[in-house]
């Protein structure tokens, strides 16, 4: 070959993608994102175009311009605590396999609402929380009440490089919450066996891992298959209003109906502020399994996560 | 038939490997070093560094008797120096990785060692090309026109192929190992067609020492 130019870094293409995607925004801030809703603010980071847009008293974080974009996160400020997204509730389940989490990991930060809402429950937890994303944490600090502090650690770094890094100084954690992925792209290194091998081995003796995956698509399948060969049996927590499926496992024994009951009921009071009613989450605490075993596994060596979704 | 078309067939598939090789780098580093917009800044520095430093020996080769067969023999070294990759290239980035904090230094130090050996030869392959193609001076900007032409063509291709379907098929050793199965072809179509097809003896041309390699 012979390469006068990298197309990658060609100027005139990275001028023209720059105009073209400031016409995008011209576009979609006049027709407005949502009918009603106001943007207040919006930024352009390395990774995305996050908008932060309110109707009536709730204000939603969204990444990139396009209108059929989903909120990656929101917030009633009249009731700050309440977690609005299935998706967040039912990560919130993991506390029904351990209640008391001292060492917490969370891959993906969004608006901050679950790192928060541990921070108010749990006051003796530490949590690590890995964003990519710069700009991310300083929106949710901004407009999501988001507050880190000597108990909340913000690393902004890639999750895979974090966890790698963690592994190597001997960390683990009890509680280890993934929530890396927007709607519009998968980190595709965040979604192999291997990755989910060094997440386990970051996970002390009692840890428990919860993962907010899809739901829809052929990816299903495959992630599912590929969690299973890590973390098999797990909860597999798919209600069908919505476009998630949260992932619940852990290292001992997952607990029978009857201990599950009793810890939702002893948490019920705590959580109730948040939103969160056991009566919706204990029946979606399921191990059927749904997808086909035999599914080719994401490896490190096999890894088309976004090829796979659009299919 | 003269070798001119076979050897505008293997500027191709150089083109071709070197891009589908620079695609495969970026998901090889991911793992240990993210996969933010630095690991691309690694991988295409040294790719192009690589490069640049390939078409300066491929071009200083050409000067002491080109011929197909030692075109073949640097298909030969591209094939030979890539398929270590599929073994080494994960205690290589465990031990940048350990020793390296700064995943930006580590995914640049990772690609350098990974990558730097088989794209300066892959790199070589371009001048060598035109070297065996021109004929007379008068034509040679229409040759290395030409062979930039189907070189970098192969590159595009390369591109998509890789990051459209490979990916989607294939274990990325497989897709290094073909690649490197495909240059070993090169390399014995090279030879075979230094044996059995007649040249046009471009070291006798008198007007090629004025072209293309004026001292």
């Amino acid at each position: 070959m012979t390469r006068l130019d990298s197309g990658i870094l060609r100027p005139a293409a990275r001028r023209s993608l720059a105009t073209s995607a400031c016409m995008l925004l011209l576009i979609g801030t006049l027709l407005g994102a949502d009918a009603q809703a106001r943007v207040i603010h919006q930024e352009r980071s390395p990774y995305s175009t996050i908008l932060v847009n309110q109707r009536g008293t709730v204000i939603c974080m969204q990444f990139s311009v396009r209108r059929d974009q989903r909120n990656q996160t929101c917030m009633d400020q009249r009731r700050p605590k309440e977690m609005l997204f299935p998706y967040t509730r039912m990560m919130m389940a993991s506390l029904l396999l351990n209640p008391a989490p001292e060492r917490i990991l969370m891959l993906g930060l969004g608006g901050g609402t679950l790192p928060m809402a541990l921070d108010q429950l749990l006051p003796n937890a530490h949590q690590d929380v890995i964003e990519i994303d710069p700009a991310v944490v300083r929106v949710a600090r901004e407009f999501f009440n988001f507050a880190p502090s000597d108990r909340v650690n913000v690393v902004t770094e890639d999750g895979r490089v974090f966890v790698k890094r963690a592994l190597q100084q001997g960390k683990r954690y009890d509680l280890i919450m993934l929530d890396a992925f927007t709607g519009e792209y998968i980190p595709e290194h965040l979604m192999t066996r291997e990755f989910l091998e060094e997440v386990r081995g970051l996970l002390s003796e009692t840890g428990v891992l919860v993962a907010n995956t899809f739901s829809i698509s052929k990816l299903y399948t495959y992630e599912s298959a590929t969690y299973a060969a890590v973390f098999a049996p797990f909860f597999n927590m798919k209600p069908d209003d919505s476009g998630n499926r949260v992932i619940l496992a852990s290292r001992q024994p997952l607990p029978p109906p009857e201990a599950l009951e009793a810890r939702a009921a002893a948490l019920a009071g705590a959580l109730k502020p948040y939103g969160i009613d056991f009566r919706e989450l204990l029946p979606l605490l399921r191990t059927d399994i749904d997808w086909d075993p035999d599914t080719r596994l994401l490896t490190d060596q096999y890894a088309p996560a976004n090829l796979l979704r659009r299919r | 038939m003269t070798t001119s078309p076979i050897v505008y067939v293997l500027a191709f598939v150089s083109g071709f490997s070197i891009m589908s090789v620079e695609l495969l780098g970026g998901r090889m580093l991911a793992p240990y070093f993210g996969s933010s917009v630095y690991i691309w800044g690694s991988i295409i520095t040294v790719f192009m560094l690589s490069l640049s430093i390939g078409y300066l020996i491929g071009g200083r080769l050409s000067l002491y008797h080109p011929s197909l067969n030692r075109y073949a023999l640097i298909f030969l070294g591209a094939a030979v120096c890539l398929y270590p990759l599929v073994f080494v290239s994960e205690g290589v980035m465990n031990w940048i990785f350990e020793r390296v904090e700064d995943p930006r230094y580590g995914s640049l130090l990772a690609s350098s060692f990974l990558f730097i050996v088989p794209t300066v030869i892959l790199g070589m392959i371009s001048p060598y090309s035109v070297r065996l193609l021109v004929v007379t001076t008068e034509h040679a900007g229409q040759v290395a026109g030409m062979l930039y032409f189907v070189s970098t063509l192969g590159s595009a291709l390369g591109t998509l192929a890789t990051s459209f379907y490979l990916v989607l098929w294939f274990e990325m050793d497989t897709i290094l190992t073909t690649l490197t199965g495909v240059l070993l072809a090169c390399s014995a179509t090279a030879a075979a067609a230094a044996r059995w097809l007649p040249t046009h003896a471009p070291a006798a041309d008198p007007t090629v020492a004025s072209g293309g390699h004026a001292r």
